[in-house]
């Protein structure tokens, strides 16, 4: 417990850029889950199939693997960039950045599905009727699909983030200063490394309890007015 | 004309395909040790969740409180550190040290990978057989008690049963889970499919190869379990599909008719 004390500082720093990795991609997530969740429900072919190809291949491969591919792969790629074009004549990705984007990304794949799931479950004729009182598209996203949407969504949706939190901890194998890597870092040089691993276990249950919390008030929130209908079992 | 390939490859491929190929085996041996972590997690895991599962239906806060403590605590938390904590952490401990299990257990990384591995599977599946468990249907555990079945006789022949058909659509999304987070093992110095690409990127000062080659394969293992899976669904399943979907054909010119 001194220990740990002693080191408070390092494993709050780390949980801090945990934090901070953690919201970052699920920004980026959320946004290329719209995107994909859209493509998906389009007419357009190209955009259907281009969205299923992402969210097979985003799901079928781990991300431990994208990460490494996104980090060591991503600054091989941007060096051959530059030395072709000259434009620039080292570029370093940095740690954080592969996470970020290679986490969204992953999980983007994953929102995809939610999305197109929640908008499929909005009762068509609402849509229909949405048109008969002459809205345009815009409007009837934001006022008819939207608002239902984040209902629908949100079982799928705290699902996806509580997985995606605990994939932060993964980008500490390239490196990343976060939670995990200060932690084993500190253990290892107190050699109290049972002490810390358990003390960075409980800082992530933690992080997710409190989400989980959020998002059941947000659910609850969402669901207001809405009457659920005893099973008929 | 072999050797006219392996020039036009080595050439003119964006990969080095021809050293992917050189290794290959080691691939597939990486391949065998990922299907084996994952397999024998998922056995045990999955034989630890079914007294588990039906612990947590227990109405006693004795019973069930301690496996919710377990389950909240394995699937609140990443399987990384779970397994840091089994295999770094345990040797912080002078008892398990000196214990007997020491040297061929709990000092190796494969056991205490395959530790980790199935008590987290056993965690999420002991949550998704209780979902099933408790969503049986009352008429069939009503049918039962009148036909005079025990508790225990109801649990084996009604309940587990049906529970364990329809957990099966979840289930087969925990195999994949467990099969995505068996990459965990190569951060401990296994050998794993993942880590035969680090090593080959490693020793060849590559940056793509081996990778990507894990990347296909992983996907493929994937696309793999999931065909099969939807072939057992459809197996198991068959008696909960909408009857209509089966066997009514729309009716020509209906078809096409929309609202």
């Amino acid at each position: 417990m001194d220990a740990i004390l002693e080191y408070q500082g390092q494993l709050l720093q780390g949980t801090w850029v945990t934090i901070q990795l953690a919201i970052y991609s699920l920004m980026f997530s959320v946004l290329f889950g719209l995107l994909g969740a859209w493509a998906k429900l389009s007419k357009n072919l190209v955009a259907q199939k281009t969205a299923a190809g992402y969210t097979t291949i985003v799901r079928g491969v781990p991300d431990l693997v994208l990460i490494l591919l996104v980090f060591f792969g991503g600054q091989e790629l941007a060096n051959s960039i530059g030395a072709i074009t000259g434009l620039w004549e080292y570029a370093e990705i940095s740690q954080f950045a592969a996470g970020v984007c290679t986490i969204g990304v992953v999980f983007g794949g994953y929102m995809t599905e939610t999305f197109r799931g929640a908008i499929l479950s909005i009762p068509k004729g609402q849509i229909e009727a949405g048109v008969a009182c002459g809205m345009n598209r815009v409007l009837i996203f934001r006022r008819i699909i939207g608002p239902q949407m984040v209902r629908y969504a949100l079982p799928g949706f705290s699902n996806n983030w509580l997985v995606q939190i605990k994939s932060t901890a993964l980008v500490s194998v390239i490196g990343l200063q976060d939670v995990v890597y200060n932690g084993f870092v500190a253990g290892r040089s107190t050699r109290l490394l049972f002490t810390f691993m358990f003390a960075v276990l409980m800082i992530y249950l933690l992080l997710t309890a409190i989400s989980d919390l959020a998002l059941r008030w947000l659910d609850r929130k969402y669901s207001k007015g809405i009457v659920v209908r005893p099973d008929d079992g | 004309m072999g050797e006219s390939i392996i020039q036009f490859l080595e050439t003119w491929s964006p990969l080095d395909v021809v050293l992917i190929a050189q290794n290959f085996d080691r691939f597939l041996l990486g391949a065998w040790v990922t299907l084996q972590l994952t397999v024998v997690s998922l056995v045990i895991g999955g034989a630890l969740a079914i007294p588990l599962a039906i612990a947590r239906t227990s109405k006693n806060p004795f019973i069930n409180g301690p496996v919710w403590m377990f389950t909240y605590t394995f699937r609140g938390t990443p399987l990384l550190v779970q397994t840091y904590l089994f295999y770094y952490g345990l040797g912080q401990f002078e008892a398990v040290r000196e214990s007997v299990l020491w040297g061929p257990v709990l000092s190796q990384a494969w056991w205490c990978a395959l530790i980790a591995f199935s008590l987290n599977t056993a965690a999420y599946t002991t949550e998704l057989l209780r979902g099933s468990i408790i969503n049986t249907s009352r008429g069939e555990v009503e049918a039962a008690k009148a036909c005079g079945f025990s508790s225990w006789m109801r649990l084996k022949r009604i309940v587990l049963p049906s529970a364990f058909r329809r957990a099966l659509p979840a289930y087969s999304n925990e195999v994949i889970f467990m099969l995505h987070g068996s990459v965990v093992a190569s951060t401990i110095t296994i050998q794993d499919l993942l880590g035969v690409g680090r090593w080959l990127n490693g020793r060849y000062y590559l940056a793509y190869e081996g990778f990507i080659t894990a990347a296909v394969l992983y996907f493929i293992i994937v696309l793999m379990v999931s065909r099969g899976f939807r072939y057992w669904e459809k197996h198991w399943l068959q008696h909960l599909y909408p009857h209509d979907a089966i066997k009514v054909k729309p009716k020509k010119g209906l078809a096409n008719f929309r609202i």
